[in-house]
């Protein structure tokens, strides 16, 4: 009875997660450009998707600001993870401190700022001022997930490794970077993540030129989103399904063994 | 889109007869050879082009469609980066704040006012814009928001009426004046101008004031008309209009003409009235903002938005009323007779057109707006709940802690 | 490791400084300043004053001359408190979004952590899935379920009901919030919960603890750090939302996101105002924070990653 009851529960929340992203997918198929009558199936958006200069373009705009956002503040946030750690504890937490507030602030307050900082350096705002604000509220993400990995690894490794007789930069190479890579991969995914998906920061940063697709999408809310828009989120969706499912799958067939020994020693 | 409007004036119920004439292709008027088009040929350059949304012709993969922008990148090899804005006020804010670069603008006619007056404008080199002299009804030359004739080129003009639901509104009901927007009966089903010079500009129609009036009694009027109008407001909204009215949500709401012809054509239950109270006529014109980075391609822009071929597609495209002199030639007799469009003397007659307001009326029209927009009309109990909600979550959490802190003593 | 390696943080503090210490200053110095009109002399002139002295050069036709200078006030500040009502209003909604957000959440959050491990990352994956949709795209969708002609009342039609006015009212709004930010209440909820080893409960069992008393004495209070988090990551967002008011509350619930964004970009210029709303939102903020800190000193970092 009480597992009918959850699985009820786990249902109705997972409805209410995707009956907007399903009535999106539907949309993407349906005919008429109304958003609520139903006239018949086409594939006609997606064709129409792909002779779409303004999305495909504000599409491109996107992918390029979170690839180079991304890399300039993992370089950026593991150096500065690694600075950090080496730090006097007072200025080690004042750092880290600050770097706090881009994540806990308000994405409004941000956005405001970095657009005033701009404005109040003469910069046009264009393609580049996109990508330092992109990059000011990725970095404390890497900065967020390196620092622990750094914590957690034994200081001694990396100073046997120099007995051993690696020179600094090979111990660090061959020793530090391992240690630290799932930090610095989570940062880098999560960057990409919240660079793509960024929109109130784009909205004050942005200029004439640069159009990301929240950007696009949103001046199309103002009016009615074009179906294409439809069908780019629902390819998107597919997308993001696979490489879940994927990793999803590549994890459990990693940890499975692992879990299974916690089994046995639970059953000890 | 030709087609859509044809049939939006079919089914507009304000035409009684109508006959179809098939436009042919050979028809269509070609360039003129008034300025050099290849000046800027292969020299890759870029202007910016920030216009209202739906404002300009664009491919939508019909047949015979024209994208004028494509036009223009076509003949002259200059690239167009086109934007949009959704009020004057958006424009104003975005060149304001600063940080943004733009070639051509297309604001309204107090709009250019006000941005003349704070010297955000350039002059226009008319040497570069010959089709303004050949091309541009004497009528919208030198009008009250330029007088001088040297900051702007009329694009459209056109008229703010009503465009209401004949299946949701009673017939009864007098929908020819803007009473109607404060009717009781239809609470929930109008939707408003999010943008406060139209707003009160309606305000102070239906109070019977000039809507140029810089009489702050009479503004702080209109402001408590808009205050008790809230009430029965759906939503404040500019372009959502098109979706909302076409898909039946509201049964009235104020908007421009040339829109409501677009509308009409998208669902023909829908029906448009310029209240007798009189109403706003309004000139749109392309400008160009200082700090313009290419102001000799952007007068060959707006030489090009001039030409016979370019302004007949895009009035077409968007339905607003034209001030070039050729265009009525080409449009179908349908179009150019539209008493939408072109409305008769008497209803010309009593429109106001909007002139710039002094700044202390400007900002006290702002303020008063913003104001209405944000009086919640949340329930008095609200603040107090709030106060004690805040109040019972901070004492929760210390007793939490102190507890917490006996455990773990204990 | 070698102090040397402190040296590496430097581009990233030159970049911490410029991108959001500055900033966070010109809000401040924005909050604080008005420009004013100042005569040739560089006298500040009042408004009446300057009324005055433009319809003077208008009759004698000479130019004004002019210059404009920025003064330091506390008005901006002042005027924030015409707008107390959008600021009550905004966090009151927020409230209950995240108060309704942690009663889903939460059973559902314990669900999972229940789960068997493939099925819990299964589930964590779907919770995490519509993250990666735009949220301007999700909550348009929205607008088509809730309209009077849309989906939801299409549906209770086929049943004689309805229909039911839901768009363009607080609730919707709080619906969107809800919506949006569901997904950061239940990680942290999770990532607290899968923590709490299943023995522990199986022990308050085995000691005659009724269920209800295995939730309330062993499992929220172990779970304090994660509601602690999530009721942040839900609040904080939703207090300064912009767009969902204006989308799902058709502009008539103006929050102080909407607020913001009018006086940069919008109808109502003034960056002045502007600033020092931000201002206040971000003290808000951060108080809220504060108290929120206080139920678990535990280092966050874990759980808010």
């Amino acid at each position: 009875m009480k597992k009918i009851t959850s699985k009820i529960y786990i249902a109705a929340v997972f409805i209410f997660l995707y009956a907007p992203i399903f009535v999106l997918i539907a949309n993407s198929f349906n005919k008429s450009k109304s958003r609520t009558v139903w006239t018949g199936f086409t594939l006609d958006w997606y064709t129409k998707l792909f002779n779409n200069e303004v999305i495909l373009k504000s599409l491109l705009n996107t992918l390029i600001v979170a690839a180079i956002a991304s890399i300039v503040s993992t370089i950026l946030g593991t150096a500065a993870a690694i600075g950090i750690y080496n730090m006097k504890k007072i200025t080690r937490s004042l750092v880290i401190n600050i770097t706090y507030i881009p994540i806990m602030n308000s994405e409004m307050v941000t956005g405001v700022s970095l657009m005033l900082l701009f404005v109040a350096l003469n910069i046009n705002l264009s393609f580049m001022t996109l990508i330092f604000a992109h990059i000011t509220f990725c970095v404390p993400y890497v900065i967020l997930n390196v620092l622990p990995k750094l914590r957690q690894m034994n200081r001694n490794l990396y100073d046997a490794a120099l007995d051993l007789g690696c020179n600094p930069f090979q111990a660090f190479r061959h020793v530090v970077i391992p240690e630290i890579m799932p930090g610095i991969v989570t940062g880098f995914l999560m960057s990409i993540t919240y660079s793509i998906d960024d929109f109130v920061i784009s909205y004050f940063t942005h200029g004439s030129t640069s159009q990301t697709l929240p950007i696009t999408i949103y001046s199309m809310t103002r009016r009615k989103v074009s179906p294409e828009v439809n069908a780019l989120s629902a390819i998107i969706f597919v997308v993001v399904l696979v490489i879940l499912l994927i990793m999803n799958l590549s994890d459990i067939r990693r940890t499975s063994p692992k879990k299974k020994k916690r089994v046995k020693e639970k059953q000890s | 889109m030709k087609k859509k409007i044809l049939t939006a004036l079919l089914s507009g119920a304000l035409i009684a007869s109508s006959i179809i004439v098939p436009i042919s292709a050979d028809d269509e008027p070609e360039y003129s050879n008034s300025v050099d088009w290849d000046k800027f040929r292969g020299q890759n350059v870029t202007i910016n082009v920030y216009n209202w949304g739906e404002y300009i012709s664009v491919d939508e993969g019909e047949e015979d469609s024209y994208d004028t922008n494509k036009e223009f990148e076509k003949l002259t090899g200059i690239k167009v980066n086109y934007t949009n804005f959704a009020s004057n006020e958006e424009l104003y804010a975005k060149l304001k704040s600063g940080g943004s670069s733009y070639d051509i603008i297309i604001p309204s006619d107090y709009m250019i006012a006000r941005m003349i007056n704070e010297d955000m404008l350039e002059k226009l080199n008319f040497d570069n814009i010959p089709n303004y002299d050949a091309l541009i009804m004497d009528k919208f030359k030198g009008m009250d928001y330029d007088p001088t004739e040297e900051y702007s080129v009329p694009y459209t003009w056109g008229m703010v009426g009503i465009i209401y639901n004949t299946t949701l509104v009673d017939e009864e009901d007098d929908v020819g004046s803007w009473s109607i927007l404060w009717n009781e009966k239809y609470a929930g089903d109008i939707l408003m101008f999010s943008n406060s010079r139209d707003a009160f500009a309606i305000a102070c129609k239906y109070l019977g004031y000039s809507m140029n009036t810089t009489d702050e009694r009479e503004l702080r009027n209109a402001a408590t008309a808009l205050t008790d109008q809230k009430l029965l407001v759906q939503a404040y909204v500019m372009d959502e209009i098109f979706d909302k009215m076409t898909g039946g949500e509201a049964a009235l709401a104020p908007y421009y003409a040339g829109d409501a012809i677009t509308m009409i054509g998208d669902n023909p239950d829908l029906a448009y009235v310029v209240p007798r109270e009189g109403t706003n006529l309004f000139v749109d014109a392309m400008c160009i903002p200082k700090g313009a980075k290419n102001k000799e391609a952007a007068e060959m822009y707006i030489n090009f938005m001039c030409e016979t071929l370019a302004a007949l597609k895009n009035i077409e495209y968007i339905g607003y009323s034209t001030p070039q002199k050729e265009v009525p030639e080409y449009l179908d007799e349908e179009l150019a007779n539209s008493p939408i469009s072109y409305p008769d003397d008497e209803i010309l007659d009593n429109t106001e057109a909007f002139i710039a307001l002094p700044n202390a009326t400007t900002k006290l029209m702002d303020e008063l707006w913003t104001s209405i927009l944000t009086a919640n009309e949340t329930a008095p109990w609200t603040i107090p709940v709030f106060l004690i909600a805040c109040l019972g979550m901070s004492v929760g959490i210390n007793v939490f802690r102190a507890r917490k802190k006996k455990r773990n003593a204990g | 490791m070698n102090k040397k390696y402190k040296l590496a943080a430097a581009p990233y503090l030159l970049w911490m400084i410029v991108f959001i210490v500055v900033p966070l200053i010109l809000i401040a110095v924005f909050a604080f300043t008005t420009t004013v009109s100042c005569d040739a002399e560089g006298n500040i002139l009042s408004e009446d004053e300057l009324a005055e002295y433009l319809a003077e050069c208008e009759e004698n036709e000479v130019e004004p001359e002019l210059t404009e200078k920025k003064v330091f006030t506390i008005q901006n500040i002042l005027d924030v408190s015409k707008y107390s009502t959008v600021l009550i209003n905004s966090a009151w909604l927020a409230l209950i979004a995240t108060a309704i957000c942690l009663v889903i959440a939460y059973p559902l959050a314990y669900m999972i952590s229940r789960m068997f491990y493939s099925r819990q990352k299964l589930a964590l994956m779907l919770v995490m899935l519509p993250m990666w949709m735009n949220f301007l795209l999700r909550t348009y969708a929205w607008m088509t379920l809730l309209e009077k002609n849309g989906l939801i009342n299409k549906f209770f039609a086929l049943f004689g009901l309805g229909p039911f006015n839901m768009i363009n009212t607080q609730g919707a709004v709080v619906l969107g919030m809800i919506y949006n930010y569901l997904p950061f209440m239940i990680l942290p909820l999770y990532s607290v919960m899968t923590k709490i080893d299943d023995r522990t409960i199986e022990a308050a069992q085995d000691l005659g603890a009724n269920s209800w008393q295995v939730i309330s004495k062993v499992v929220f209070p172990l779970s304090m750090p994660g509601v602690a988090s999530g009721i942040t990551m839900v609040f904080v967002p939703s207090v300064s939302t912009f767009i969902i008011s204006r989308m799902l509350g058709g502009g008539t619930n103006m929050l102080i996101g909407d607020l913001i964004d009018l006086q940069f970009l919008g109808n109502a210029y003034n960056p002045n105002l502007g600033a020092a709303i931000s201002l206040v939102l971000m003290v808000f903020v951060f108080l809220c924070m504060s108290i929120t800190n206080q139920i678990d000193n535990e280092d966050m970092e874990g759980v808010l990653l």
